[in-house]
């Protein structure tokens, strides 16, 4: 590695996470939110009652204007693949790069079908419409797998020989989808899109209510994400024990990194909170034996330390366990959140009343995106100084053009204009009064013989 | 043929469908910098914009098609492209960005004032972008991007004359393109009662000049190259390039009697068999040189992959063509047009308040607790691979399960049941 490499390193990653945590929230609303239109919508065509359609039409121009601010986001993310690190992508491309290739079918009929379905309303037949509108799940959950795949592969590499810096005996259906890693972590992440989704789109109608707009609309417009985001968090705590037995087995000093575990320990202590001081975990409260037992289900079993690698082949430890320990400590907030908005239901058949619920579920929003992108910062940053675990080095991947720091500038300035223009757009569509045409019910319809 | 050539031929055709249909998107922000204040001027903006919007998502997307079938099946050669020639691929990217913010925000856009100053940013990106994804084209057929990383110069790559003559040609084809499909369209919903007859006399006007100017630079452009890159010259000019370059003029000549004609339907092949041409001409006079001192066959990925892409390609273009097929269809049947709806509004396919009997509710809810309980047994307690695979499934049975238990409509409207005549009640 050159000094020149050394120097852009730190900023192609910095502009690559920049990238990442800008197009990883919309990717949550690619994931989730046309399944809740869908939903919506589906209400509308077997009740007829125009209050859903209503609901499904104003998340619809919401959906739409997110889908266009991640669809170039998304791209931004696949040139950078070449600006940043051509290295990685020259020697790799064979490798992980067919699913990319799948991935931008994918996306294909994901455009195609949101074109067809944000402007076929009206247009089509209500049962056209809404068919047009499952290959957008459908395209969501197939993007969301071949992209994890590339993720999966890069964590835990296989499906190919490295013999002088080339990759040959390529095997790419291997690579990518006979990988241990890919299976929780595609979970936990679609899971993930729900959750975010969920508490954001529930949490901007929970400040509602908090003010006092709580109709009908209000309430089936927040229970609807919110029913999904209190299903999904608990399981999320189980699906991310799993994804962290696997890091366990396969990624031990990303684990030892998690957990700030300095050397190798038999009946390794869990700590929570503190601070790592590179010799070990300060001022945590730590309770004995509990790493050893989540990991290995066994609470003797020996966990193996930092001191395993050398200290240059270590990840920043209190980046990652900092991120880590904000990961679930939000996400088990959430699923208690969740589990609250279930007992309610179960026990009283009805949405809590308490305004703490509420204050809480718009806190829950913000609060899941946090968790997100620290989850993203625990597995990504976990796994440095590689970028393909244990075969490439990151500072091996970077590109040779100088004056990344000029673009990262440049890309942050345009990102905060994106953000403020999607914060504005947001603003002016939630805005939209209600009884615009598009929300009156259709002449002859049905629904306004039997509207109350 | 051979294997490691056949991804070459998918990303010329994706790019061919790119220039075509995504330039067609680009020449339309062109057309709205153009259109002057007037009300003409803003009858165009909008024209070009709701011509666009329910298709540029699906347009923009042969890029990505373009950008993972290269790295995948040429992944050497694309990264040399792609860090040679940083620059002028990130001034596309910042392009791109501003192009689909402006879809974005066009849509909450409530006054003309707001709407012109998005269509601003709209119209100077749509510039940009194709003139920074021309000299790309245009460095790699001059032969300035060497293999390596960034092993080429970061500048003069792509600011030499025949880059920028090609990024220019990128500029005139897409606003040509875009003209005459917002003519064809124009005319449509002319037919349709929906604009007057002067907006189709506009952009045909607009087409006429614009198939003009592409074919003079197109001209000018061998000139450039005579001087500036004469080896592309010379095999432009021989063998099956020839014939691939004289069927792009004599394409792009019959394409301009169509538009004055105003056979903006034909014309729109015509023109795309112009671009499909010189994309061929291009490949022919460089094959089978990829880049300066590397062949197709030496930047090929190993076989394995290559089989695995072609096979992604097909398998993906059953389902792709089919799918784009329906989406053209339904917008140049107008089918997708903004305004009141044409008669076949939605309608609910069944009107009677279907509410969920309690006892399928109770079912269901024992139903998700099964499932909850299955997965924690499985893929928490349990260690064994197949067994973590039941458990997982069994959580995301739950999911579903537990929703439909829930019933979130119907546990909105239980509330207002128990706060009868509510205040805030729609």
């Amino acid at each position: 590695m050159t000094a020149a490499h050394q120097a852009y390193l730190l900023q192609a990653r910095q502009m690559q996470a920049l990238s990442f945590a800008v197009h990883i929230p919309l990717v949550c609303f690619g994931i989730a939110f046309p399944a809740m239109v869908l939903f919506a919508e589906s209400l509308y065509l077997r009740t007829g009652d125009v209050l859903y359609r209503t609901l499904a039409r104003r998340w619809t121009r919401i959906m739409a204007a997110l889908f266009a601010v991640g669809v170039i986001t998304g791209t931004i993310l696949s040139f950078e693949m070449g600006l940043l690190w051509p290295q990685f992508t020259s020697t790799f491309g064979s490798v992980f790069g067919l699913g990319f290739a799948i991935e931008g079918f994918s996306f294909f009929m994901e455009a195609i079908f949101i074109g067809i379905y944000v402007y076929g309303w009206d247009r089509l037949s209500p049962r056209a419409h809404f068919l047009s509108g499952v290959p957008i799940v459908i395209s969501g959950m197939t993007g969301s797998l071949m992209v994890i795949a590339v993720n999966a592969w890069m964590n835990h590499p296989t499906g190919f020989t490295l013999v002088g810096g080339q990759a040959t005996d390529v095997h790419p259906l291997k690579a990518l989808f006979d990988n241990s890693f890919l299976w929780p972590e595609l979970t936990h992440m679609y899971i993930a899109g729900y959750i975010v989704a969920g508490f954001l789109v529930a949490g901007a109608y929970a400040i509602g209510r908090l003010r006092g707009k709580w109709g009908r609309y209000e309430r089936t417009a927040l229970a609807i994400p919110l029913t999904i985001a209190a299903l999904a968090s608990p399981v999320q705590v189980l699906v991310g024990d799993w994804a962290a037995r696997d890091v366990a087995a396969q990624q031990p000093i990303k684990l030892a990194a998690l957990e700030g575990l300095a050397r190798t320990t038999k009946g390794a202590p869990e700590h929570l909170l503190g601070w790592y001081s590179g010799e070990k975990v300060e001022y945590g409260v730590e309770i004995p034996k509990l790493l050893s037992l989540l990991a290995y289900h066994d609470p003797n079993a020996t966990v193996a330390g930092l001191d395993t690698v050398p200290t240059d082949r270590q990840p920043p430890v209190n980046v990652v366990r900092i991120a880590f320990q904000a990961m679930v400590g939000i996400g088990t907030l959430l699923a208690l959140l969740g589990v609250w908005l279930l007992a309610v239901r179960i026990r009283r058949k009805r949405l809590p009343e308490s305004p703490w619920f509420y204050r809480a579920v718009a806190l829950a929003g913000p609060a899941a995106l946090v968790a997100l992108i620290a989850g993203w910062v625990t597995t990504e940053v976990g796994r440095q100084p590689w970028v393909v675990y244990r075969v490439m080095l990151t500072s091996q991947a970077v590109t040779g053009a100088g004056g990344i720091v000029v673009g990262y500038a440049t890309l942050a300035l345009v990102y905060l204009g994106v953000a403020c223009a999607t914060a504005w757009i947001l603003r002016r569509l939630a805005r939209a009064p209600m009884d615009e045409h598009e929300d009156e019910p259709p002449p002859l319809s049905p629904a306004t013989a039997t509207a109350p | 043929m051979h294997l490691y050539e056949i991804p070459l031929i998918f990303v010329l055709v994706g790019l061919a469908l790119y220039v075509v249909l995504g330039g067609a998107d680009f020449g339309a922000g062109f057309w709205q910098l153009l259109a002057g204040r007037g009300r003409m001027g803003e009858r165009i903006r909008d024209h070009a914009h709701e011509a666009m919007a329910p298709v540029w998502e699906a347009n923009h997307v042969w890029l990505i098609f373009v950008l993972t079938v290269t790295w995948t099946a040429y992944p050497g050669a694309f990264a040399a492209i792609a860090s040679t020639l940083s620059i002028p691929l990130f001034v596309a990217a910042v392009g791109i960005i501003m192009r689909g913010a402006s879809y974005a925000l066009r849509a909450g856009a409530a006054t003309a004032g707001e709407r012109r100053r998005v269509d601003l940013a709209f119209a100077l990106s749509s510039v940009l972008t194709p003139f920074a994804l021309g000299t790309v084209v245009g460095a790699i057929a001059a032969r300035r991007v060497p293999v390596g990383n960034a092993a080429g110069h970061l500048f003069s790559s792509w600011l030499n004359p025949t880059a920028i003559m090609v990024g220019v040609l990128a500029v005139a084809m897409s606003a040509y393109l875009a003209a005459v499909f917002m003519a064809g369209d124009a005319r449509r919903v002319h037919a349709a009662g929906g604009c007057d007859d002067d907006l189709v006399a506009a952009l045909r006007a607009r087409a006429l000049a614009a198939g003009a100017i592409s074919g003079a630079v197109a001209v000018a452009g061998l000139v450039v190259l005579h001087g500036n890159a004469h080896f592309l010259y010379a095999r432009l000019l021989e063998g099956g390039a020839l014939a691939a370059v004289t069927v792009s003029a004599l394409a792009g000549l019959a394409t301009l009697e169509l538009v004055r004609r105003s056979r903006f339907e034909l014309a729109r092949y015509g023109a795309a068999l112009a671009v499909a041409a010189v994309i061929a001409g291009w490949a022919l006079a460089q094959r089978p040189l990829l880049l300066e001192g590397l062949t197709v066959q030496q930047a090929a990925a190993p076989h394995d992959t290559l089989v695995l892409v072609v096979v992604a390609v097909l398998g993906g273009a059953a389902i792709l063509f089919p799918s784009l097929a329906l989406l053209f269809r339904l917008v140049l049947a107008g089918r997708l047009d903004h305004g009141p709806g044409d008669g076949d509004a939605a309608r609910p396919l069944a009107a009677t308040a279907s509410v969920l009997a309690a006892s399928r509710a109770g079912l269901l809810g024992r139903a998700a607790a099964a499932c909850l309980l299955t997965g924690f047994g499985f893929l928490t307690v349990a260690e064994a691979g197949w067994a973590h695979a039941i458990g997982i499934v069994a959580l995301l049975a739950f999911l579903p399960c537990g929703f439909l238990a829930v019933a979130p409509a119907q546990l909105a409207d239980l509330e207002r049941e128990q706060r009868a005549g509510g205040a805030g009640e729609r």
